[in-house]
């Protein structure tokens, strides 16, 4: 277990801000404590500080994880955000989609979002924008990148992709075993 | 009397085809349905032939009596053929040619002319009655109606009476019978006979069948040449389920229903096999389980043939239960409260979905969890702000459920050894949003090198599966004495590193909660580690032993709690709580002069294979116990108090002003 080293710390920001952009600073800065990012093991952690004192306590062999997972980084040293962290995406996320129910089970599957399963979506969405995917009943069900922009939705065909799929929380099951 | 009917009747006969009987027969029950007196049901010809030969012995008697009435009879005689001759000659009319069944129409219609007959005869005899004998009980209008009334209905009511005999009718008819003699008529003086006769046949019929049932009673072990031949044969389910329930019978009361000469030993041996036998369990673990349970040993194996209900808990981190169980009952599940110890729990009885793969269950709004699990966090009761460890976490249920009451504050370590299993705990651990966990691999007894001062210890320890038979088979066939015993010593090690991981100087906790699903044999002596039983705060659930077999144990025991699949209709299993007294190793007997609370002698968790010196150790710390214990127990927590009170006091105020800020930012989260 390791802090950050710089150029991690930039992948790794970077790649979060494509979600949450400037609200990163609040998941620092907290009331409630010092929370901080550690690198253990190729993964991304974030933890509250007494937490992760705690944690260094075990040996690198025996500690699997602490606190929430947010991703890892590959070997080619790019960030991959894992669905672990949807709990820290969702509640500050500055672009949102909201999934018809019939898109929801789609989705959930891991499949691309079509314009026809498109309950809802932020204004002013850009192109390849990062955005927390929710249902219509507010549960959120994952990230991913918007296909279109916006107002691009507006006109497409209903069978046209609107959103890119990254994670979801059907990964959960499907993907237990390479989760961390 | 039938054969001696009248030559009107016969004349009426001679004019049928019997080919149109068949028809006559049916044309009678379907077109005719008024006029349906003449079709008799057999039995009812079988009697009128018998109260015919009274009519006939009677008539003799009453010659003349006969005589007198004879003009009447000869009129009805001649109402009623004429009434049959308009009915055949109808009957004739539609030819249909029945060969084949002619044979039982020909009885049938025999049948019919018996009963007319008998009418007549009857007519004669009533008649002959009202005005002589009955005439003072029977009113006119009665006669009447018998006049009009076919002799079908007397004798339907008669039959009744026959019939209404068996049951009861006899008792009020023994009462009056004296009474009435003289006023009866000889058919009925004949029919009160016959019900005596009945009663008493009856009666001996009784007799002898108690007599049957009181030899069967004595259940006959099967020869051990019957034993050795069946084995060879493939079992027949049926007559094994016969026996054991005879056997069980038999030990129920064993000294009125024994089979004299056959001992309790062999019975329950032969039960024992039988029982193997139909639940396909091992010889060593049935023994165990007869052990366990004596008296509902069936219940027991039958609970475990039968699935648990789905139960599933609602993770308080993310949602309520009401609002879970309506999205729930959105989508087409059926639920309910698990019960009113729960305030997290739900039934599931049926569902159209997975349970475990809907929206709701993925965004971790609620864990699939066997009700039984609830239990051991429910005794922990860990607290906000603590620092708590879960020594073998797979899957994450009981974790995940103590971080939910500590509502994601302080820090829980979930250990497991088993690294495969860890994945599911990463899973469940962030599907359900919790924050403050550690989740480390090593083997439970090492844990304590890494950490110790937990302010509460879980310790679900690695068992048999005893109490899980009904998920897994498999335990019926493969544990022995050995498995249960490795068990046992791993389980004895696990819980002296549980209780030394826990720091007894901790301002909330200084607990431990030992619980397994194992319903066999498994809390060990800790005579060791200073700590006492305390109560689980969990109200249903049967007491610990404090016996069992020869053994004897601390009757601190009573605190534990057992859960069984027939009584509580959840998992097998077993909690105890434990509250370390001090840090020090050894029992707290051994430091008597230490510490104050040493006077209370050390406490046993136990149960089984329990050595001699231990024994000897728990009897004497029962001798010593009882008056003393509590008052200094108090007197001692006491003292610890005020010991402690600065340091809590500090950690109080560092607590609030940071968990204020927290459960406001969680709810930020939560939107």
């Amino acid at each position: 277990m390791r802090p950050l080293t710089d150029e991690e710390t930039k992948t790794f920001f970077e790649k979060l801000s494509h979600y949450i952009g400037e609200n990163i600073k609040l998941l620092i800065d907290r009331p409630d404590g010092i929370y901080c990012f550690r690198y253990h093991k190729d993964r991304v952690y974030y933890c509250k500080e007494t937490l992760m004192k705690f944690a260094s306590n075990f040996g690198r062999d025996h500690l699997i994880s602490f606190g929430t997972n947010f991703g890892k980084f590959t070997k080619t040293g790019k960030f991959r955000l894992h669905v672990t962290a949807l709990d820290f995406l969702a509640p500050y996320a500055k672009f949102k989609v909201w999934l018809k129910s019939t898109a929801e089970q789609t989705f959930l599957y891991g499949h691309h979002v079509m314009k026809s399963g498109l309950g809802r979506i932020t204004e002013n969405t850009e192109q390849y924008q990062g955005v927390v995917v929710y249902s219509m009943s507010d549960v959120p069900l994952g990230f991913g990148v918007a296909a279109k922009s916006t107002a691009q939705c507006r006109t497409s065909d209903p069978m046209n992709i609107v959103i890119f799929h990254q994670a979801d929380i059907g990964q959960y099951i499907r993907e237990e075993d390479t989760l961390i | 009397m039938g054969r001696k009917l009248n030559v009107g009747k016969k004349a009426v006969e001679v004019g049928f085809n019997p080919d149109t009987k068949s028809k006559r027969v049916r044309a009678s029950s379907r077109k005719n349905k008024r006029q349906q007196e003449p079709v008799l049901p057999k039995f009812l010809a079988g009697d009128e032939a018998e109260t015919k030969k009274l009519s006939s012995h009677q008539k003799k008697r009453k010659k003349l009596a006969l005589l007198k009435e004879a003009e009447k009879k000869a009129q009805k005689l001649a109402k009623q053929s004429n009434k049959k001759a308009k009915l055949v000659e109808r009957q004739n009319q539609n030819k249909v040619n029945g060969r084949a069944k002619s044979k039982s129409k020909a009885e049938a219609e025999e049948e019919i002319n018996g009963s007319a007959s008998e009418s007549d005869e009857s007519f004669v005899e009533d008649d002959v009655n009202f005005k002589d004998d009955n005439a003072d009980w029977l009113t006119p209008k009665k006669t009447g109606v018998q006049l009009h009334g076919s002799e079908d209905d007397e004798e339907m009511s008669e039959d009744e009476e026959m019939s209404g005999d068996e049951e009861g009718d006899d008792v009020s008819d023994a009462e009056s019978e004296e009474e009435d003699e003289a006023n009866l008529l000889p058919i009925e003086r004949k029919a009160k006979k016959l019900r005596q006769k009945e009663v008493v046949d009856k009666q001996l019929a009784q007799e002898e069948l108690d007599m049957n049932i009181k030899q069967t009673e004595v259940y006959k072990l099967p020869s051990g040449q019957d034993i050795s031949r069946d084995s060879n044969l493939a079992p027949d389910l049926e007559l094994l389920k016969q026996r054991i329930r005879d056997i069980m019978q038999v030990l129920g009361d064993f000294s009125s229903r024994r089979d004299s000469g056959t001992s309790r030993q062999s019975y329950v041996s032969q039960l024992r096999t039988d029982l193997c036998t139909y639940y396909g369990y091992n010889e060593f673990l049935m023994e165990k389980l007869m052990e366990i349970f004596p008296q509902d040993i069936i219940e027991f194996l039958e609970a475990n043939e039968i699935d648990r209900p789905v139960t599933i808990r609602t993770n308080t981190l993310k949602t309520r239960r009401r609002d879970l169980a309506q999205a729930l009952i959105n989508r087409g599940m059926n639920l309910d409260p698990i019960g009113k110890w729960s305030k997290v729990g739900l039934v599931v009885y049926d569902t159209q979905v997975p349970i475990g793969a809907t929206p709701e269950y993925l965004g971790g709004h609620y864990m699939i969890q066997g009700g039984s699990s609830f239990l051991p966090v429910m005794a922990l009761a860990p607290q906000q702000h603590e620092k708590n460890l879960d020594m073998a976490a797979a899957p994450g249920g009981k974790t995940s459920y103590m971080a939910a009451l500590m509502q994601n504050t302080g820090t829980i370590v979930a250990n497991d050894k088993n690294k495969a299993r860890l994945k599911a705990v990463i899973g469940n651990l962030h599907r359900m949003g919790i924050t403050n966990s550690v989740i480390t691999n090593s083997d439970g007894k090492d844990i304590i090198k890494y950490a110790n001062n937990f302010d509460r210890v879980l310790l679900d320890a690695p068992c048999s599966g005893t109490g899980v038979i009904s998920k897994d088979q498999s335990v019926k066939a493969n544990k022995d004495e050995v498995d249960i015993a490795k068990c046992s010593q791993l389980q004895r090690q696990l819980l002296l590193t549980a209780i030394d991981c826990c720091d007894a100087k901790s301002s909330s906790g200084g607990y431990i909660v030992y619980s397994t699903c194992s319903i066999l044999v498994i809390d060990y002596v800790l005579k060791k580690r200073a700590v006492k039983l305390v109560s689980t705060g969990l109200d249903f659930g049967k007491e610990g032993f404090s016996q069992y077999k020869y053994h004897r144990f601390h009757p601190s025991l009573k605190h534990t709690r057992r859960f069984y699949p027939h009584t509580h209709n959840l998992d097998g299993f077993f909690v105890a709580k434990l509250k370390k007294l001090a840090n020090m190793e050894g029992a707290a007997d051994e430091r008597v002069t230490d510490e104050p609370m040493a006077a209370e002698p050390m406490e046993t968790v136990d149960s089984e294979p329990v050595t001699e010196t231990t024994k000897a150790t728990t009897k004497a710390a029962r001798k010593s116990k009882p008056s003393k214990s509590s008052p200094k127990k108090k007197q001692w927590n006491r003292l610890k108090k005020i010991e402690k009170m600065g340091r809590q006091k500090k950690l109080q105020s560092q607590e609030t002003s940071g968990s204020t800020g927290n459960t406001s930012r969680k709810r930020k989260h939560l939107k």
